[in-house]
Parts: C-alpha cells; structure tokens; sequence
C-alpha cells in the first residue's frame, strides 16, 4: 500500500501518538532514566577535567589556549547526545520492533508505518535533549557554558539527535539480530567517540587521519557544540549544522524505505 | 445483506510464492466469520491484507465498502485487530496499555476510561487494572488483548487464533465472550486451528489450503456434505475387517493402521454394519468438522 510513495505523503501529526507511547513509558522509569545522564558527565569531568587536566594543562583551540576541561565539556554533551539517540533507535527500538512487536501492534491501528519509524527517531532526539538538558545544567555548575549562546546546544541537540537516530534506525532495519550492533559500534561509533575531535583537537592528527574525520558526524556535532558553549560561533559550526542536516535527510528517509522493507510484507 | 468485507480474486505473492491465490469471499454485517485452514494456508497472509498490514498483490478488497489500498486509515479506524501475539507493552500496567492504545485511535481520554473499564469488567479482568501485563497469566493477557482490540469500538473484530495456548476454561471463558459481542451485532472474523471453537462460533466458514479456498459454508452443512452423520473408526483392522468395509462401504478412508468409515444414516447397510462393527471394539462417533478439515486438507503433517 506504501510502496512507491513519498514518506511524507503518509507522515501526519499521529507521528507523536507514537511519541506519547515512549513518553507514557520513559515517565514510569524516570528516575532510573535520569541518572546515567546526570552521573556520566560527573565522572568524566573528574576523570578528565581534573585528573587528565593536570598533565594536559591548556590546549590550543582556534585562535587562543583554553583549559583541557574547558575542551572536553562540551564534546562530552555531544557524545551524549550521540550514546542518546543512537542506542534509542538501535537496542530499544529493535527490542519494541522485534521482541515486543509494538511495531505489529501499531500497524492495526490508524498508524503509518512512516509515522512509527519517524516518530521513534523523534523520540530518540527527544531523549538527546533531555540528557542535554541534565548535563548542561551540570556543567554550567562549573562555568563552562557561556550564555546566552549557550542555550543554541538545545536545538543543536534536537538536530544531532535526528541525525543519530535515524542512522541508528537504519541500522536496526538491516541488522538480521541484536547482537550485530556491537558491528556499527565498533566500527562507527567508537571512532567518532575517539577521534572525532571530543578528547584533543584534530590538529593533532596527521592529515591521512584529520580529514576522514571530517566524514564524521560526531565531529561537526563537537564542533558546534564547542563554538556555541565558548561563546564563539564560527564557520565550523555552519558548516556543522549544513552537515547534520544533510546527514539527516539522507538518512531519515533511507531507514523509512528499509524498514518498510524490513516489516511491510 | 450488507458486506463488511468483499474480498475478489485476493491474491499474494511473497519472494515468488503464491500464499493467497485467488481467494473471494463476503463478510456480512453482524455475522462471525472463520477462516480454517493448516499452517501456511494463508489464512494470516489473508488477515493481514484486510486490515492493511500487507500491501495486496492483486484483486480487489473492500472494507465498509472503501477500498484497502487508499482508505486504510479510515478502514483502520473501524477495526479492532487482535494479533496472534500478545504484543502488549510489558513496561505498562493493564490501564495504561488500554490508555496508550486508545489515543493511536484518537480516543479521547474519558472515553477511554470509560471504555476501559467497561471491557475490563466485560472480559473478567476489572480486577486487574493496575497490574503490570508482566504479572499476568496466558488467558489474562488473551483477554486483555481482547480488551484492547475493542478500545475503539470498531464495527469488524479480526481475531488471529484467539484461544491458541489456552487452558479448556480460558478458552471456554474467550468463547462465552466473543459469543455475546456477536449477539449484540459484532461482526467478527476469525482464524483458527480449533474445530470445536469454529464450529461453536461461526455462522459461516472457508477452509483453506495452498492459499486456495476449498469450501465455504456453514458449520452444520459442511460436515453433512463432506464427512455424514455418524463415524466409525476402526483401529488396527483385521483383514476380514477391511475387506467387508472395503465391499459395502461407500465412504472411508484406509490410513493402515486405522479405518475411518463416513456413514450417513439414510444408507441401507448402515444399521447392519453399525451393529456388525460396534462388536470389533471400534469408536463410534458424531462426524464432526475436524473430520471434514482432514479429509479436505489431507492428514500429511504441516511444517
């Protein structure tokens, strides 16, 4: 009945009755939901802002040296809001997918499949932000947001978190069982979480290995994020939003078409 | 008489296989509708199509008098589907699962309070409302996706093996349930693996196999016509046996280890042979529509 059509063309406000269905579940285990957020910066920052910052001291970012702490806080709410949505769309939407067959259930319903899909990867941005907005508040305890440009980090999650969420979604419309998500977190997750410019800037990196960097989203999401939370907006974080928003179009619509692949008989 | 569902030359191919091959049939309204067949008969495959899971390979196929393929979402609306797994939400408790699946209907919430509550105590489950769905037994959470597949009040009831895995009384309980929907004019079609329950249920039934339609009737005239009155089944039949069935009687089936002999009373051996056989410690029985299921599907295992 889908095959053929534009996506959007079965994409209607109902989308977010697929929202309130995560709402309605996060909400009852809220309180376990909110500490990983809450703690994982904590730990990190003492790791690496207080442990690590003795030996690095500052680094050279841009035009001036700021404290390693100062560095590392704002990649750390983008390898957030990266953990965030990419595992919302992977583990958790293939277990509502395939073991709990919410997905089954949905679809005897007025529901689109396009809504379902769509309305996860919402959901999966949806809890990028809400981890962003513990782990904000958090760092901006130790003064390491600058306000008000600060306060773009929201959006810039909303943005990343789709962008995650609907590579996540691809992955689990293609994927043949739940254990072959440790294959896209070995090989594209945990680079970017090394080398996409989070723990040293990439001018460190010889060429050969600074310019594949660039490919990758985490990279321009740590970018903006940086620019934004230092104050200083600049041609990276343009170019890091056009990025997401690309890597996201594409994206979006490809895990549409393998998941109607995938579910639609 | 109104259709609820007219299905035409329905048809479905998957990777090349035809798993519906020209199927025609018509709910009617108020009526409960069965669909028999082994596994892989297509009867799912045919379910499906009709509530707009899978798209159709060809044929035509209305519900409510709209056409599947363009309003699927108003046809959906009007339909309440329970699947053949429990896919309920398992982190939910009973009312809020009924509450979440309310709104993907645009229920407002009053009414599904309302409704809620109704269909719990309807279906024996009142006193469960606030249990998680983890915490409750196989006939419980049958019962409450029974619940949840009325939620919207649909005019048409798709029910996929509703009693599979069920205990005598949780079927029993199921069976006493669906009967009072359709008395009060549910239309409901049905699937299932169970005689007894689609001869109790229905008013009218196809049996399929290969994806074909081998008979469409009632309960009552299906078993006259393709099994007779009365059976008489023979274990491990002696040759003497055999051959005096083999001479007078028109309709049996030879499985080696067992004789099955279709009798119809009208036949003139019929008090003789009942009273010749009824010595060699044979059963005999009323025909009944798993008789017509075997004969028609044949006795070869489905796997």
């Amino acid at each position: 009945m889908t095959a053929g059509r534009n996506i959007f063309h079965y994409v209607s406000r109902r989308l977010w009755r697929v929202w309130q269905r995560n709402w309605t579940v996060y909400r009852k285990n809220w309180k376990i939901s909110f500490l990983p957020p809450l703690l994982e910066p904590l730990l990190y920052l003492l790791a690496f802002g207080v442990g690590l910052s003795a030996l690095v001291g500052t680094v050279r970012y841009g035009e001036k040296d700021i404290s390693y702490i100062e560095f590392i806080a704002p990649a750390l709410i983008a390898v957030n809001i990266m953990y965030n949505a990419f595992f919302e769309t992977t583990y958790a939407s293939y277990v509502r997918m395939y073991y709990q067959k919410t997905f089954d259930a949905m679809m005897a319903t007025p529901l689109s499949l396009e809504e379902i899909i769509i309305g996860e990867i919402v959901w999966g941005a949806t809890k990028a932000v809400i981890a962003t907005l513990i782990m904000m508040a958090v760092i901006s305890g130790f003064g390491l947001i600058s306000y008000p440009g600060g306060f773009v980090i929201i959006p810039l999650a909303v943005l990343g978190g789709l962008a995650f969420g609907a590579i996540g979604m691809t992955f689990t419309a293609i994927v043949k069982g739940i254990d072959l998500f440790n294959l896209p977190i070995f090989l594209f997750i945990t680079p970017m979480f090394l080398f996409g410019g989070t723990f040293f800037p990439l001018e460190a990196l010889p060429s050969w290995a600074r310019n594949p960097a660039f490919l990758f989203p985490l990279t321009h999401l740590v970018n903006s994020v940086r620019e934004f939370a230092g104050g200083a907006p600049g041609p990276l974080s343009m170019w890091g939003v056009l990025y997401l928003v690309a890597f996201t179009l594409v994206f979006l619509p490809l895990s549409v078409l393998k998941m109607r692949r995938r579910l639609i008989h | 008489m109104e259709s609820v569902i007219e299905a035409a030359n329905l048809q479905k191919t998957f990777d090349g296989i035809k798993a519906v091959d020209g199927v025609s049939f018509r709910v009617l309204r108020g009526e409960c509708f069965g669909i028999l067949g082994p596994n892989g008969a297509g009867k799912t495959s045919t379910i499906r199509m009709i509530y707009g899971f899978s798209p159709m390979t060809g044929g035509s196929l209305d519900v409510f008098g709209l056409d599947i393929r363009t309003d699927w979402r108003t046809i959906r609306s009007k339909i309440g589907v329970c699947q053949q797994d429990n896919n309920l939400d398992p982190e939910l408790t009973v009312m809020e699962n009924l509450f979440v699946f309310a709104r993907y209907f645009d229920v407002r919430r009053e009414d599904a309070l309302d409704r809620a509550r109704r269909y719990l105590a309807f279906m024996a489950l009142d006193h469960r409302r606030e249990s998680q769905v983890l915490e409750l037994s196989g006939g419980m959470l049958r019962r409450l996706m029974i619940v949840r597949a009325l939620i919207n009040e649909p005019d048409l009831l798709i029910l996929d093996e509703p009693t599979t895995g069920l205990d005598p009384q949780s079927r029993h309980q199921v069976w006493e349930r669906l009967e009072e929907l359709r008395s009060r004019g549910l239309s409901i079609l049905l699937t299932t693996h169970y005689m007894d329950e689609a001869s109790r249920l229905c008013d009218r039934l196809i049996i399929m196999d290969h994806g074909r339609i081998l008979v469409e009737g009632n309960p009552a005239d299906l078993i006259r016509e393709h099994a007779g009155k009365e059976i008489i089944e023979i274990p491990n039949p002696r040759h003497e046996i055999r051959e005096l069935v083999r001479k007078t009687m028109p309709d049996y089936e030879d499985l080696g280890h067992r004789l099955v002999i279709y009798l119809d009373e009208r036949e003139k051996s019929f008090q003789e042979i009942r009273s010749y056989l009824r010595a060699e410690g044979c059963i005999m029985r009323m025909a009944t529509l798993e008789d017509v299921f075997l004969r028609l599907t044949g006795r070869d295992l489905r796997e």
